[in-house]
């Protein structure tokens, strides 16, 4: 063993413990997110006969004595209710009405002394072919069913893909509404926060730690009191309302709240920090005599900001407009309270499929699709941000 | 080189296992979890409380907001860090099915015929009969909504209203507003039509609702006068009629009421104390001090007949506003929620 790779073993021996963190705690969370979305594991593992049976089925005429055979076969060797549980949501998923069928169906099966001769007696549903098309569409142990309904796109009983009815699911119009609003959040904070960034790089002493302070204290309180707090201040009998009636400019309260607006405004306070603290490290950097050598030379103020301080700074802007739009569009918490229903973001649907409806498979893939959308996002950034003149 | 690497890793590792085995041996508090608001207040007096000091060990009360996806998640995670829960009658029902909850011991709480039939479980005990039910600001309505019908109704009754956010109860009172008598509800709602019907009668209504999602939302928008009626969980309501002196009133007629059950998460780490515990709040004496606070009914028989004339009127289970009301259907819903509900964010979103 060389000196070499001895240091070399040490070094990673100290850094063991960061690997181990993000293995832990990013990449596998990250990979088994991505498991969840395409692997369909519940059905096939408890029905193993039915499995070999529905192979032949035509996927249209009602089911035969083998095919009910064998289901009852399977259903009767489970012992896990837990695997079982996941097997019925599976297909209550795909097929609304398995929920009460299975449990009708198990517990007739349980009935030992006078077991049931055929499923069909059990429960009329068992004739019918959808049903069966539920558990056969299931029996694959990969699927590409919840990315597909994550961008609104299902298989048709013929297996090609198409589009799912506008009734039925719009991850699509929540998807883009989400980067729209993330969007205009991190335009808002861009408008406000450069010019709060020079402000105070500009100040010195109590002065600049007064601003900076205003913008560091709301970054200390907790997201659900700052955004309850805008929740008095926007509403109908609301702070601003009340001040804007009692100064006579306006008759009727303005609509801040359960619309756009109140979202949009709510978020750009929120997220304000992360826009001002990294534009507010670049322009500290910028040497001070810039501008008055700009001036020197003849360039009129806007002029010297176009061309020394803007170019300079727009690193900070760019990383700035990163961190705040890609926290925005996982934004959950203020658009459900402060959103009327035409703001809710896409959060709240993977929300519903994670913590609702216990329908992983699905939050996994409107996960994925939101994660794609965002690295392809930062590769557009990081492309620009390359061949940006604050770089050189 | 590599040994060195290897057995680095290894010790790490074993350092990250230890400190993850070692942390559940570290005797976690009985954690109790309900659903907030005066609710749990008044639960946290006469039960968590009392409770904690006859068992002489600690109890901690969590709030949470529903979803049988939260329930899976920490009893799938092995060790759950919650033991006895109060769920709605559909997280009772799937979880049931799926194995989540420990199985109860019926004689611990003293027999199954202590309590109504429909508080009766193998895996949970009735805990309340809860109504949702529309409520107004008697202050500001002096005559008020009195059907679904009237709550759609916005030239009448000005103002915007307030619904829970998701597909059950939303369709049923659209239909019960759009007509449908309470004994056809759920038929109606079985029929792709009705559903259809449903959702027709809501987009009537759909400019002037806010929708709210955790209970102690909808006193909040009649309080601020946000919304001129909401529906809201009866309880509640009385609860800060008593507490605020507000003046909300609960429309019985066409309400919907459902119970909650207390269970125990699988292979949780208290179970036995947290069977205790729901033995403790079965108590006819301890659950009789419940509708002072809050008026739900309660599912001990010998506990709702100790309940004063002058709370039990308020009280889902009072005869008098038993009349109208309808039962949930909790097997329509297991079956139908996750399609109803993507139909429901679909509609939502057009």
């Amino acid at each position: 063993m060389s000196a070499g790779s001895s240091r070399t073993g040490r070094s990673l021996l100290l850094l063991a413990p960061l690997l181990l963190f993000l293995v832990g705690f990013f990449v596998w969370p990250l990979i088994s997110m991505m498991s969840q979305a395409v692997s369909d594991p519940a059905v096939l593992r408890l029905l193993p006969r039915s499995a070999e049976v529905l192979a032949d089925w035509d996927r249209a005429s009602p089911p035969t004595m083998p095919m009910q055979a064998a289901l009852m076969e399977d259903l009767k060797a489970v012992d896990d209710d837990q695997a079982l549980g996941d097997m019925v949501r599976r297909l209550n998923s795909a097929r609304s009405g398995f929920r009460t069928l299975m449990a009708k169906t198990t517990s007739a099966l349980d009935d030992t002394v006078s077991p049931p001769a055929d499923l069909v007696s059990i429960d009329q549903r068992w004739e019918r072919p959808e049903f069966w098309l539920a558990i056969a569409d299931a029996l694959s142990p990969y699927t590409d069913r919840n990315l597909l309904a994550a961008v609104d796109l299902g298989r048709n009983a013929a297996g090609s893909i198409e589009h799912l009815p506008a009734d039925q699911s719009v991850n699509r119009v929540i998807l883009v509404r989400t980067f729209w609003i993330a969007a205009l959040v991190t335009f808002a904070c861009a408008c406000i926060g450069f010019p709060y960034a020079i402000i105070a790089a500009s100040l010195t002493g109590w002065k600049r730690d007064l601003m900076l302070g205003a913008v560091l204290l709301p970054l200390w309180t907790s997201l659900l009191v700052r955004t309850a707090a805008w929740f008095i201040l926007l509403q109908e009998q609301g702070l601003i309302n009340d001040l804007l009636r009692w100064l006579r400019i306006i008759d009727a309260p303005l609509p801040l709240i359960f619309n756009r607006t109140g979202v949009i405004i709510a978020m750009t306070h929120v997220l304000l920090p992360f826009m001002v603290l990294p534009i507010y490290s670049v322009l500290i950097t910028i040497p001070k005599n810039l501008m008055p050598a700009a001036a020197s030379l003849g360039a009129p103020p806007w002029r010297a900001f176009l061309r020394v301080l803007l170019p300079l700074s727009l690193r900070g802007v760019a990383s700035g407009s990163l961190l705040v739009f890609i926290s925005a569009i996982g934004y959950y918490i203020t658009p459900a309270l402060i959103g009327g229903p035409g703001d809710q973001m896409i959060s709240s649907i993977i929300a519903f499929y994670a913590t609702g409806s216990a329908n992983w498979g699905m939050a996994g893939a409107l996960g994925v699709v939101l994660l794609v959308a965002t690295l392809l996002l930062y590769s557009v950034y990081a492309r620009l941000s390359a061949d940006e003149p604050g770089r050189r | 080189m590599k040994t060195v690497f290897q057995s680095g890793m290894l010790t790490a590792a074993a350092i990250v296992l230890s400190a993850g085995l070692a942390a559940p041996s570290l005797a976690r508090d009985l954690t109790i979890v309900s659903w907030g608001g005066n609710y749990q207040d008044a639960q946290r007096d006469i039960y968590f409380k009392p409770f904690a000091e006859k068992s002489g060990k600690p109890v901690l009360d969590e709030a949470w907001d529903g979803g049988i996806g939260v329930i899976q998640s920490k009893v799938k995670a092995g060790a759950p860090n919650w033991d006895a829960v109060q769920v709605e009658a559909e997280e009772l029902a799937l979880g049931c099915a799926d194995g989540l909850y420990e199985k109860i011991d019926w004689d611990k709480m003293g027999g199954k015929d202590r309590f109504l039939d429909s508080a009766v479980n193998d895996c949970g005990v009735g805990a309340i009969v809860w109504s949702t039910a529309i409520a107004y600001d008697g202050d500001k309505l002096a005559e008020g909504p009195t059907s679904w019908a009237d709550f759609w109704n916005v030239e009448k009754f000005p103002g915007k209203r307030s619904l829970r956010k998701g597909p059950k109860y939303t369709l049923e009172f659209a239909l019960l507003a759009d007509g449908v008598s309470k004994d056809e509800l759920y038929d109606v709602l079985g029929t792709e039509e009705g559903v259809e019907r449903a959702f027709k009668k809501l987009d009537e209504l759909k400019a002037n609702i806010v929708w709210w999602e955790s209970g102690a939302q909808p006193l909040q928008f009649l309080a601020s006068g946000e919304v001129a009626m909401t529906s809201a969980y009866n309880g509640r309501i009385t609860g800060i009629n008593r507490t605020e002196g507000k003046n909300f009133k609960v429309v019985f007629p066409g309400s919907i009421y459902a119970v909650d059950s207390w269970v125990v998460l699988k292979d949780a780490e208290n179970k036995d104390a947290a069977q205790d515990f729901i033995a403790f709040a079965s108590e006819p004496d301890n659950q009789a001090k419940l509708p002072e606070f809050v008026a739900y009914g309660l599912p001990v028989k010998e506990a709702a007949a100790k309940v004063p004339a002058e709370f039990a009127k308020d009280l889902p289970t009072d005869p008098a506003n038993m009349t109208d009301s309808i039962a949930l259907d909790v097997d329509f819903w297991i079956d139908n929620a996750e399609t109803l509900t993507q139909r429901f964010n679909a509609w939502l979103a057009q």
